[in-house]
């Protein structure tokens, strides 16, 4: 038995001539989350829409457990869509709107009625069933339509920021109904989603799209730990990593940024260690930045002036200077800090990234 | 929101100071609305009560106060040419409504099926609407003249018995004016659904094709009943035009033959202005007020009854 | 139809995929509902399109070739001898100038009363909006649901007020009835469109000390040009179709070029010249026709502006 629930081969797509997905290629495994993660207008939507079968390919090819689905009807391609405006059929009741398509497609009252009983039992909503849409809250509406693509009994649940019309608390417990939703149904998932919260928590994988295409297709953990290049390291994290520009020195075992020697020591290149003078970017989170005491223990530590304090509840954000680029830290919100006040502040550029300053990517 | 603004002076008593909080604030804008309220007070409020109020007087040439009671109405249902002008404003209001709806609709969700020259086909369907009814009567007049119009055309081509002399056939004449007042009219009631039709969430239409909802029962099942709002305004606006009905009867028929096309509004103007029987004019113009207010009545209630049920 | 992929393998094999479906599914250029629909439409806009092909092409003709021929047919000797008699010398009852002086006299109403009333209802709308006053809301409510009074019963209480005030019958009086059945509609609109704008800006301009009209002209009419061209387009198209106020009010030495088409029509004496009828009637459909096709949109969006509620 083959493992891939969903295959995307060599996909494009163009609108006229504007190109929107480009010779994409895609693996995603069967029961596995995969989230799309983009800034808006890097084509992860119409990827979605693409696999649903609501928009036409231009080239490529799709594969739905197996099957060829290129050419078929959004219908059969054994997929169920939830939507961002949820898309709820206003004028019917709760219990219609789940059970429509199934009428539609001629299926038995029994069989109707057994999902629908099914579908609405697992997201708690049988005391809505007899209710309208419009008498509904913004997550129970939302609830809703995963009932509609449940009750499809489909191998595939397509996501389009389904979260994004609530508002922020709602949005956090919906984000863990819709995992564990997952966890009992173990179905394949794709789920397109701006927020980067939503993509770390969710997803089994993410894909970070950019420009229609996939830059980078990793667990939350290494794509947000070792970014393939700068774009993804500056898209993932919030607040966003500190770069630092500098040059190769040392045969590869130094920084240099403005006048300071930054060691490399411990840092694993991906290939050959760049030359003396390749201008490059060192990446660092700012939750990786110590301070005073454990700032001593860093390789890398110098002292600097803070010039603003961000208090966060949790913790605390600090900016400050380094040499001429700007930096933020962040530390536990214990910590005193004052503006004007002189610090310790160390790192290790082993838990860094370094990035080639001409191409971007992570060296 | 304006009241914040206004500086908080210590209120005044008295009259200045009934003056000062009814009248001058806001004075500018109270000026500027000044023919707004004029407009309702003296002529819609006034203007109505005046004519229920002498629809109840013998008034001839001119306005009197000798009040009769019922009998301008009395005589009003008992005058033949009334009674057929409402039978005529029946048949032809429930089939103009019909199927201007009808054809509206199905002219709206045919053009939005992303079509080619679009704009071409709405162009063409709407222009009769920027024409007059008079120009629209007279055009239809000259094509339906059973002599040299249409009917000639087609027994020209060889269909020697082929006959459409609607407008000089008193049982006829009253879809005559129908097909000249959807020519007219359907092009507006297109726009308005289509714009409908465009205001519907998309993704209503991606769920529905995931779902595998053939075409044409979305249509019907799901976005025709979420356009309630754009229908119901079409029909009172469709409604309250075909109780005016006037232009289009004087250019396409003159009420004729005979009385055969007569509607109220020609009723109304003839008795006024005419025959110099204004009282039993006012009495049919009431008896056109009341008409729209069945028709308006129901459809308030519906927009501002749900609108106060939702708050 | 559909391939399945080779279990072996993770991703399939491109080579061996080519007969597989891939890329756009093909789509016939005929398909049976596509045919139906554009001959659906094709036929309506043929109905939609003949009585205009009539009306030019009947008004071409001379009147052998309408008496002989039939109205399908394209005119032989096109001639615009029938315009001209049209617009000078064709006859309503007893004089025989033609359409021009209805022209002329639309002109003279429609121009005043499109000013009129489109200034009087901006600033209601704006008032409406931003300067709202006890009362001012239930005004405007009133105002709307008086446009749905049938003209019929308004029309002799307003015969009476005119001749109170001395303009019955002058350009003075179809005016002011133009500009008081225009509000309603107007206000609407100009109500609707002021409403959309931020209130913000209202505001700033009120910590600013810009009063009632300076905010109107300084503020609120620098953004609400195309409004006013949507309010220019009903307007014109509306007052220059009107026929039942400009028979009623403007007087006979006034009447508007409907009215007067109207007479030249159906009360003409002798053998009826339908070739100079049909180029009376296309002369008067052609302002508001030059009026739909230069605005376009626009003339879409003022119709369906009284249909959007506010």
């Amino acid at each position: 038995m083959q493992n891939n629930s969903v295959v995307i081969n060599d996909l494009s797509l163009s609108f006229g001539n504007v190109k929107v997905l480009e010779h994409l290629d895609l693996e995603i495994n069967r029961g596995e989350f995969l989230v799309l993660l983009g800034p808006s207008g890097c084509g992860k939507s119409t990827l979605l829409n693409c696999v649903a079968g609501l928009l036409d390919v231009t080239d490529g090819q799709i594969f739905i457990e197996g099957k060829n689905v290129t050419w078929e009807q959004p219908k059969d391609r054994g997929i169920g869509m939830v939507f961002q405006s949820y898309a709820l059929y206003p004028q019917m009741t709760v219990e219609r709107n789940l059970s429509f398509g199934l009428r539609v497609s001629g299926m038995k009252k029994d069989d109707i009625e057994r999902r629908v009983k099914r579908a609405s039992e697992i997201l708690q909503i049988e005391p809505l069933l007899k209710r309208k849409p419009a008498a509904l809250s913004g997550g129970q509406r939302q609830r809703v339509a995963i009932g509609r693509a449940l009750v499809r009994d489909v191998d595939v649940f397509l996501f389009d920021e389904p979260l994004s019309n609530l508002d922020a608390k709602l949005r956090s417990d919906l984000r863990v109904e819709i995992k564990r939703l997952h966890q009992r149904l173990k179905n394949t998932m794709i789920y397109v989603t701006h927020d980067q919260i939503e993509a770390m928590t969710l997803a089994d994988r993410i894909a970070i799209m950019k420009d229609g295409i996939i830059q980078q297709l990793d667990t939350p953990h290494h794509i947000y730990n070792k970014p393939v290049n700068l774009f993804v390291a500056g898209f993932i994290g919030s607040p966003t990593m500190n770069f630092l520009n500098g040059t190769i020195e040392n045969g590869g075992k130094a920084i240099k940024v403005d006048q300071d020697m930054i060691s490399v020591h411990g840092y694993e290149f991906g290939g050959a260690v760049p030359a003396n003078g390749t201008k490059v970017v060192l990446g660092i989170r700012p939750e990786h930045i110590a301070l005073e005491d454990q700032a001593k223990a860093m390789p890398t530590s110098a002292e600097i002036e803070i010039d603003l304090v961000e208090p966060m509840g949790s913790d605390t954000l600090g900016w400050t200077r380094f040499g001429s680029h700007s930096l933020i830290f962040r530390c536990a919100s214990e910590v005193e800090l004052m503006p004007g006040k002189k610090m310790l502040i160390g790192f290790d550029t082993a838990r860094g990234s370094i990035f080639d300053e001409a191409t971007g990517s992570r060296l | 929101m304006a009241n914040v603004v206004v500086a908080r002076r210590a209120p005044a008593k008295g009259v200045l100071g009934w003056l000062q909080k009814y009248v001058f604030r806001n004075i500018s804008a109270k000026i500027a609305a000044l023919p707004m309220i004029l407009t309702v007070l003296v002529v819609f409020v006034g203007g109505m009560l005046w004519t229920v109020f002498f629809s109840f007087t013998s008034s001839k040439m001119l306005p009197n106060t000798n009040f009769v009671g019922l009998d301008q109405y009395v005589r009003l249902f008992k005058t033949s040419r009334w009674n057929v002008s409402v039978e005529n404003l029946l048949v032809y209001g429930s089939f103009s409504l019909v199927f201007t709806m009808v054809i509206g609709f199905v002219l709206a969700v045919l053009i939005d099926q992303k079509i080619r020259f679009e704009s071409v086909f709405r162009t063409i369907m709407l222009y009769p609407f920027a024409l007059s009814f008079i120009v629209t009567g007279l055009v239809w007049q000259w094509i339906m003249y059973p002599e040299l119009g249409l009917q000639k055309a087609i027994r020209n081509l060889g269909w020697e018995s082929f006959t459409f002399d609607w407008i000089t056939n008193s049982e006829m004449v009253i879809y005559a004016l129908l097909i000249a007042g959807l020519w007219q009219g359907t092009g507006f009631v297109m726009v308005l659904m289509l714009a409908g039709l465009r205001g519907v969430d998309q993704e209503i239409w991606k769920a529905a094709r995931v779902d595998g909802i053939p075409t044409w029962r979305s249509y019907i099942f799901i976005v025709l009943p979420m356009m309630r709002g754009v229908i119901v305004t079409a029909v009172v606006i469709v409604g309250s035009g075909i109780v005016r009905l006037y232009d289009l009867v004087v250019a396409l028929t003159k009420g004729g033959p005979g009385i055969s096309s007569q509607v109220p509004a020609t009723y109304v103007y003839d008795y006024m202005f005419m025959a110099n029987n204004i009282g039993q004019g006012l009495a049919a113009s009431t008896m056109m007020l009341v008409t729209v207010l069945i028709i308006i009545i129901p459809w308030a209630y519906l927009e501002f009854g749900g609108k106060r049920r939702a708050q | 139809m559909t391939d399945t992929v080779a279990a072996s393998s993770t991703l399939p094999d491109r080579a061996g995929t080519t007969a597989s479906p891939r890329g756009p599914k093909p789509k016939p250029w005929f398909t049976t509902p596509r045919v139906i629909m554009y001959s659906i439409l094709t036929v309506a806009c043929l109905f939609y399109l003949f009585p205009l092909y009539v009306m030019i092409t009947t008004s071409l003709k001379p009147m052998p070739e309408i008496r002989f021929g039939s109205i399908f047919a394209l005119p032989i000797e096109p001639s615009f001898d029938a315009w001209v008699k049209a617009w000078t010398g064709a006859c309503t009852g007893l004089r025989c100038e033609g359409l021009s002086p209805g022209f002329w006299n639309s002109v003279k109403i429609t121009i005043p009363s499109v000013i009129a009333s489109i200034l009087i209802a901006s600033v209601n709308g704006y008032a409406l909006v931003n300067w709202k006053f006890r009362g001012s809301e239930i005004f405007f409510t009133v105002l709307i649901f008086g446009s749905f009074i049938p003209y019929q019963v308004l029309l002799y209480p307003l015969v009476m007020l005119t001749s109170q005030m001395k303009i019955f019958g002058s350009l003075w009086a179809i005016i002011l009835i133009h500009t008081i059945f225009g509000m309603p509609i107007l206000t609407l609109l100009f109500r609707n469109y002021f409403a959309s704008l931020p209130e913000e800006l209202f505001k700033a301009a009120r910590v600013d000390g810009a009063g009632f009209w300076r905010i109107y002209f300084e503020v609120m009419l620098p953004m609400s040009l195309p409004i006013f061209v949507v309010a220019l387009i009903l307007q014109i198209t509306g007052i220059w179709n009107d026929f039942l106020f400009g028979v009623v009010f403007a007087g006979f030495q006034n009447n508007p070029m409907t009215v007067q088409l109207n007479n030249i029509v159906n009360s003409a004496q002798g053998s009826p010249e339908y070739n100079v009828n049909m180029a009376a009637t296309i002369l008067t459909g052609l302002v508001p026709l030059i009026v739909y096709f230069v605005s376009g949109p626009l003339f879409v969006r003022g119709v369906a502006a009284g249909a959007v509620k506010g």
